[in-house]
């Protein structure tokens, strides 16, 4: 079934498309929960609430499609990952469980009970999140692979690097959903996410710092990629980036009429970081040396997938589009439901 | 209970978190499912006779769907990662199948419902009537979509086809073969009928409970007499999908069969008795206080009088399933199916006699029968998949050899916390859906009109949030009658 297409690079680009889909979407909506403790009043954090509530659910589909289309084109990267990160993988999925029904349940329940929802609202979403940084931080660590399977301890994804991505994706979320609110909300609540917002940026464009120096100085391939001609060329540009767009967001939260604008610069900061990423793992799947062809699935399995892919995505893009569209515009205190 | 957990090996512990994740999830869909087609009957009767009783019936449905559905979507997200979790050496090996499956599911099913959910829940004064019933009918077909894919995906496990290994792996060859497996038309078919079985008795049980309190209104009644028709006319259609079901298991599980009958050794050409009851012991290879029926065994499987079945001494030791188990469980799926099927032809009886929505003894019945439709379900998935051990894809790969390298440490500390954690939040759930039903449809249109002046963008369109009752409220309306 030779068709001369690279099927493993198209599905490396769809699974990246699908998880920096669920990064942008569930980012700001988990940054919400991690919001939640800056803001006590009631009736702000319904309002907080309220504008995630139509699209919440869309957006952790990209989390089922990232998962599903990882073991459908590299189902031997799906087995080692989630084998040697079992406990953080748990760990999210309970605290997404948790956040998911504590969401709901908080709307239902009298004012005792809504103090327990709100707990678990925000325990469930700092569990998520750190779990999520933790696996990640693990996944740029690389795994001990042998006979195709993962030959690692139960405990190796604990590593003070793994903790640390796991607190920066806490405050990456945090900023992404600070300027998401900064756009949907108004009055006091606005007002106070942009305070929110200005330490939350410093405190992102702190955390690249850290992993830009440390990530090459404790993988010594990962810098000899970066720090190699021609690629400095193009790297070089990507952290002049990053201080440009932290600055623009802070500049931008200082002027009282913006509203989309932090936000979309948040998105712009979020994509460079993973673009960052990509291109320092760039063609593995299973750090620090298994790549995407090693990894794939038998071509008959990647194109069969493929097709159905590149038929429904288009759909599910305008879906989610519409969905937006119709929930556009500022969610007001005490509108929405309750 | 620490010595029962440190008595138990990682693979049990895998095992046993797999199956009580999927346990409790599959309760969930099976809802989802039969409800889906439900309100598409409700909604195209309103649509066709204008009689409000079925849009009243309509919106009280469509309000226990929404906290259902919120349910199965989250314990759905913990299983599709638990491929990879559990059961690592599986997905390695069978991956290239069940991954394009999975993923097909997704964007096939999953999106589907997600995108025509929000209409369907929150758009009823949104859009036309005809949009609005196209949305449900998308939303429903999403779930029977759904299903398709996830049981092909867990027919194949039982009787593969389709696929070569090659380099110590599954490469699929004709992706027709693997999907329309053998087992996956009856498996189809007989799953698809119970989940609309298990919402006809939940939706039975629901009314009956009103009307012994007295609540004889024409919504409940409605509801009620088309309950008891689902069950008259599926419960047989169940029965012989299931007796077909079971051909066809003879036929490429044998191991199976012979341990769901109790039967150890055989001769051919002579009649196999059908053993009502018993208790098949593994050790000594004999089933214990056997209660026996002379012929009916051939009867039932081959449909002859003398036909031969294999008894579970033909097959090696470690290739047997537990029989002891699945004996029993299968016992409990056809004993519920037995009693549903008197429960329908009772109901014929009752109708024709004109006192359907009187006979204190028949709701009293109907009532109790309601949870048995999910019963069974499980009873029958219990039999499906123990049955298969000791491989996890028949006769190609054992169970022992796909599960992850995991700590008994690391698996009892991961149950313990899905244990709690299921039983608190679904728990609450379940009990939150019963609030809901107890409550009782509101009818003429008078009161719960959902999105009546709720300004449309700031409507959400989570499942969930259809749903407007507070959770803590004592929701119980006082009993009206007796
Ligand atoms: C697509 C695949 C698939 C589907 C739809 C199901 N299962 Fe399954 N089941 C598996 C795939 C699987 C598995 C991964 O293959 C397991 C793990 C070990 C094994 O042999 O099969 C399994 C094991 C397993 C066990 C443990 C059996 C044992 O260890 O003896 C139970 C109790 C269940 N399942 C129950 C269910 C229920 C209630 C289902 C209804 C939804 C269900 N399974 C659907
Ligand atoms: C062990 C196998 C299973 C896995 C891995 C699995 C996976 C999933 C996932 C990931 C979701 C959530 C999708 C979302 O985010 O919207 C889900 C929901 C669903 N699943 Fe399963 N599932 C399994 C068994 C089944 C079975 C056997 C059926 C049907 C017969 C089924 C039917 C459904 C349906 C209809 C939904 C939609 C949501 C709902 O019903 O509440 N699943 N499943
Ligand atoms: C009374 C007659 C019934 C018979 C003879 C029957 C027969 C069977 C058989 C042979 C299997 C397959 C086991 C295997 O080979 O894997 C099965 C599975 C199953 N049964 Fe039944 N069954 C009956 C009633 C019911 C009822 C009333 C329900 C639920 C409402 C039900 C739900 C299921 C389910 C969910 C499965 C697992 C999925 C599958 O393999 O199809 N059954 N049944």
């Amino acid at each position: 079934m030779d068709i001369g297409i690279d099927l493993p690079l198209l599905w490396a680009a769809i699974i990246g498309f699908g998880l920096m889909m669920y990064v942008i979407m569930d980012g700001f909506d988990l940054g919400i929960g991690i919001l939640f403790p800056f803001v006590p009043d009631e009736s702000d954090r319904d309002t907080m609430v309220n504008t995630v509530a139509p699209v919440w659910d869309g957006n952790e589909t990209w989390l089922v499609l990232g998962g599903a289309g990882l073991l459908a084109a590299f189902p031997l990267a799906y087995s080692v990952i989630l084998s040697a990160v079992y406990l953080p993988i748990i760990a999210m999925l309970l605290g997404l469980i948790l956040r998911g029904v504590a969401f709901e349940f908080r709307f239902k329940a009298d004012a005792a009970h809504k103090q327990i929802w709100d707990k678990t609202f925000i325990g469930g979403s700092y569990v998520a999140t750190f779990s999520q940084g933790v696996v990640l931080g693990a996944f740029i660590n690389g795994f001990e692979v042998a006979d195709r399977a993962y030959a690692g301890g139960a405990l190796d994804w604990l590593t003070p690097f793994s903790i640390f991505s796991g607190f920066g994706l806490i405050i990456a979320y945090a900023l992404l959903g600070a300027t998401w609110l900064n756009l949907k909300t108004e009055g006091s609540l606005q007002q106070r996410m942009r305070e929110l917002t200005k330490p939350v940026a410093i405190a992102l464009l702190a955390t690249i710092a850290i992993v830009s120096l440390w990530t090459p100085l404790t993988h010594p391939d990962i810098a000899s990629r970066w720090f190699s001609f021609p690629n400095i060329v193009f790297f070089s540009p990507v952290p002049i980036l990053v201080v440009a767009a932290t600055l623009a967001i802070l500049w931008t939260t200082s002027r009282r009429d913006t509203h989309a604008a932090p936000f979309i610069l948040a998105l712009i900061l979020i994509f460079l970081g993973y673009s960052g990423l990509g291109i320092s793992l760039w063609p593995n799947i299973l750090p620090p040396s298994i790549s995407i062809w090693d990894a794939a699935a038998p071509p008959q399995s990647l194109g069969f997938t493929l097709v159905g892919a590149l038929f429904t995505i288009p759909f599910v893009l305008v879906y989610t589009a519409w969905a937006y569209h119709v929930f556009r515009g500022k969610v007001k205190a005490g509108e929405g439901y309750h | 209970m620490i010595t029962t957990v440190s008595a138990l090996s990682a693979f049990e512990l895998a095992r046993i978190q797999f199956g009580f994740t999927v346990s409790f999830h599959i309760i969930f869909p099976a809802i989802t499912i039969g409800l889906g087609t439900y309100l598409v009957v409700l909604e195209g009767l309103w649509l066709a006779t204008k009689k409000v009783v079925y849009r009243d019936l309509y919106h009280f449905w469509s309000k226990a769907f929404a906290i259902n559905f919120g349910m199965g979507v989250v314990s759905g997200v913990v299983m599709a990662y638990q491929f990879g979790t559990n059961w690592s050496h599986f997905t390695a090996f069978a991956g290239g199948v069940t991954g394009p499956l999975l993923t097909y599911e997704v964007l096939t099913a999953f999106f589907l419902e997600a995108g025509f959910l929000g209409v369907m829940l929150f758009g009823w004064n949104k859009v036309g009537p005809g949009l609005h019933f196209f949305a449900t009918i998308m939303v429903s077909l999403g779930t029977l979509v759904s299903a398709n894919w996830i049981l092909a995906s867990n027919s194949w496990m039982q009787t593969p086809a389709g696929f070569q290994v090659i380099d110590g792996r599954v490469v699929p060859v004709d992706w027709l073969a693997v999907i329309l497996n053998p087992s996956f038309p009856y498996r189809l078919a007989h799953m698809v009928i119970a989940s609309q079985l298990a919402v006809g008795l939940f939706v039975g049980a629901s009314a009956a409970w009103h009307l012994l309190r007295g609540r004889s209104t024409p919504a409940i009644r409605t509801m009620f007499s088309m309950a008891m028709w689902l069950i008259a006319v599926l419960a047989p259609i169940q029965i012989l999908a299931g007796d077909q079901h079971g051909l066809n298991t003879l036929k490429y599980q044998p191991a199976k069969i012979a341990a769901i009958e109790g039967h150890w050794q055989n001769t051919p050409g002579e009649s196999v008795p059908l053993i009502l009851f018993g208790w098949p012991d593994m050790a000594a290879e004999t089933t214990r206080f056997a209660v026996e029926v002379p012929y009916l065994g051939s009867l039932i499987l081959t449909h002859e009088l003398n036909g031969h079945i294999p008894g579970l001494k033909e097959f090696p030791p470690g290739d047997r399933p537990n029989s002891t188990i699945i004996f029993w469980t299968f016992r409990l799926m056809v004993g519920l199916g037995l009693l549903m099927l008197a429960l329908g032809l009772w109901s014929l009886w009752l109708r024709w006699k004109h006192d359907l929505f009187s006979s204190q003894l028949f709701l009293r019945a109907a009532l109790l029968m309601g949870p048995t439709g999910l019963l069974a379900i499980l009873a029958g998935w219990l039999t499906t998949e123990i049955g298969r051990q000791p491989w996890v894809v028949y006769g190609v790969m054992r169970t022992a050899d796909a599960v992850s390298n995991h700590s008994v440490l690391a698996l009892s500390t991961t149950l313990a916390a899905f244990v709690i954690v299921y039983f608190a939040v679904f728990g609450t759930g379940i009990v939150y859906i019963l609030k809901v039903v107890a409550q009782g449809p509101d009818e003429g249109g008078g009161g719960h009109q959902p999105d009546a002046d709720v300004d449309p963008h700031l409507r959400p369109a989570r499942p969930l949030s259809a749903v407007e009752e507070k959770i803590d409220a004592s929701a119980f309306p006082a009993p009206q009658g007796e």
